[in-house]
């Protein structure tokens, strides 16, 4: 096994290498989608539970408070614990639901994030998709997602479950465009749609410098929306509990809930993975243009670790977010993305053409 | 070989689920049936590498039309209705149509002969796409570009207008009694 932290391509390459030795190309490329399929699936289980680990975690911290302690070191085997509990629980199915759609709207959700999932990089040749629509594609699959949640809401037959749903689709259609809007921002400094581009673009330095003030707008309003795309706090009032018990997903049980909350900690993630991938270099190490000794300090950093420390931080900050501020009302909500985000992300796009245009960056 | 595996499944997935599109009596499953017929047609899409084609069919089609399909039909029918079976009239008269329809395209099908094209292939990617939708040369689609996106911009205009509380007279015209409503 040619194993190496800094680039994965020579370790993809001699698992394929020694896999089409031994079988004929059909069984290869069988064998390659399960050990990718199954990646994938431990990959989003356990960072999942990691996240909602972190969530409470962080949310103790902003309250003073310790968080899970209990179950293992610093309660690090708490959520296990949890998702144990839920694998056990019945699951209930309302008696006058639409029993086909209540069963199939988790599995929209689940399999919309997993296709979003899909074209991100964890590091220097280790990402599964790499096509000339990337950035594209990850907002054309999660365009998907809000489906599941309509479906879920309506096929409870609950009023709250109707309610909560209503508003997450109002919510998520409209801050789509913000999130597409911020990116189309992006591509247009980048030249490419690509994500192995767009990194590749980010060698002398990240494109929230780059780019500066633009750059900074974009990666403003796209964490806004993003935050709100998400249905996280403050913009969580899909699901508010104190108005609507769970929102859309009040009736579900067991795995199917485990489904849309592990869709909901996953979305997240892809978030701060696009944020980081188009406004903070994604795998690429800071790099200062011509300062060869600080770069080399940087190149011993692993491209694997400056991800997942990129990532970490946007979602630290969104967790800051959903901590600190209160929740906002449904049209202050509508407000803020159609009069405020919208305006200042076309002008955003002038602004940066005309920095394009003039080669005003860095 | 597998090329062949995956058209086939993904053929069958749209065949079946247009089927049961129009014959479901519940109107939620039948949008959610064209989501299924829709995903598959992008799937289609990228078997044939036009990547970007069908990316904007997952976001045109199925997150936006049936997005909105599903919006409506959420704010209009209750869980419990089902649409009326066809009367025996109704169902003869369609199901004639139907297959007269069928074996009309068969029969052209079967006797158009399809030649293949010898121009060499456009790169389908995006690129490429992008410059041929804004050149005003050779291959350019600046204009149809442009009055597609006049008309789309009156259909906006007037469904805004459409969907306004106070009437348009009563706008043109403000009463100097209540200024403000």
């Amino acid at each position: 096994m040619a194993f190496n932290i800094y680039d994965f391509t020579p370790l993809t390459k001699s698992i394929h290498d020694s896999l089409s030795a031994s079988l004929n190309p059909t069984a290869t490329l069988a064998v390659e989608w399960l050990i990718v399929g199954v990646a994938y699936l431990l990959f989003v289980a356990l960072f999942g539970l990691f996240l909602v680990y972190a969530e409470r975690k962080v949310c103790a911290a902003f309250q003073q408070r310790l968080g899970p302690m209990r179950v293992g070191p610093w309660g690090l085997l708490q959520t296990i614990a949890d998702f144990i509990k839920l694998l056990m629980k019945e699951l209930i199915t309302p008696k006058r639901a639409d029993k086909f759609l209540y069963n199939l709207a988790p599995f929209i959700v689940i399999i919309a994030t997993f296709m979003a999932i899909s074209v991100i990089p964890f590091a220097p040749g280790l990402a599964s998709f790499d096509f000339d629509i990337g950035v594209f594609f990850v907002t054309a699959v999660s365009s998907v997602s809000v489906i599941g949640v309509l479906l879920a809401g309506w096929s409870s037959n609950n009023k709250y479950s109707l309610i909560g749903a209503m508003r997450s689709g109002a919510q998520i259609v409209s801050y789509e465009l913000s999130v597409g809007l911020a990116l189309i921002t992006m591509i247009i400094f980048a030249g490419t749609m690509q994500i192995s581009g767009i990194i590749e673009g980010q060698r002398d330095l990240w494109f929230i410098f780059r780019g500066h003030v633009p750059a900074v707008i974009a990666f403003l309003v796209f964490v806004i929306a993003g935050t709100a795309e998400t249905n996280r706090g403050p913009f969580d009032l899909a699901e508010a509990e104190s108005e609507l018990t769970a929102g859309f997903h009040t009736e579900y049980s067991g795995i199917k809930f485990a489904f849309f909350f592990l869709a909901e900690y996953i979305n997240l993630f892809i978030v701060a993975a696009m944020a980081t991938i188009v406004f903070l270099g994604g795998w690429m190490p800071l790099h200062f243009g011509q300062f060869e000794a600080f770069n080399g300090v940087m190149d011993l950093i692993p491209g694997l670790i400056w991800f997942f420390l990129k990532v970490f931080a946007v979602i630290f900050l969104m967790m800051w977010f959903k901590w600190t501020f209160p929740r906002l009302r449904v049209d202050h909500i509508l407000n803020l993305e159609w009069k405020y985000l919208l305006p200042i992300n076309l002008m955003n796009i002038i602004l940066m053409t005309l920095v394009v245009l003039l080669g005003l960056h860095f | 070989m597998d090329s062949n595996i995956l058209f086939f499944l993904l053929a069958g997935t749209i065949l079946l689920f247009s089927v049961l599109t129009v014959t479901t009596r519940r109107i939620l499953r039948a949008a959610v049936y064209l989501l299924f017929v829709l995903v598959s047609t992008a799937g289609l899409y990228f078997m044939l590498n036009y990547n970007f084609l069908a990316a904007v069919q997952l976001t045109v089609y199925a997150g936006g039309i049936v997005v909105l399909m599903i919006f409506s039909i959420l704010l209009t029918s209750h869980i419990s209705e089902k649409a009326k079976l066809a009367g025996m009239k109704q169902s003869l008269l369609s199901a004639l149509t139907v297959v007269a329809g069928a074996i009309l395209t068969i029969i052209l099908l079967m006797n158009h002969q399809f030649t293949a094209s010898s121009e060499p292939a456009v790169s389908p990617d995006v690129q490429n796409i992008g410059r041929h939708l804004v050149s005003y040369g050779e291959n350019g689609y600046a204009l149809p570009f442009e009055v597609i996106s006049i008309l789309l911009l009156a259909a906006m205009i007037g469904s805004i207008i459409v969907a306004r509380k106070e009437s348009l007279a009563a706008n043109v015209k403000p009463t100097d009694e209540n200024p403000e409503k």
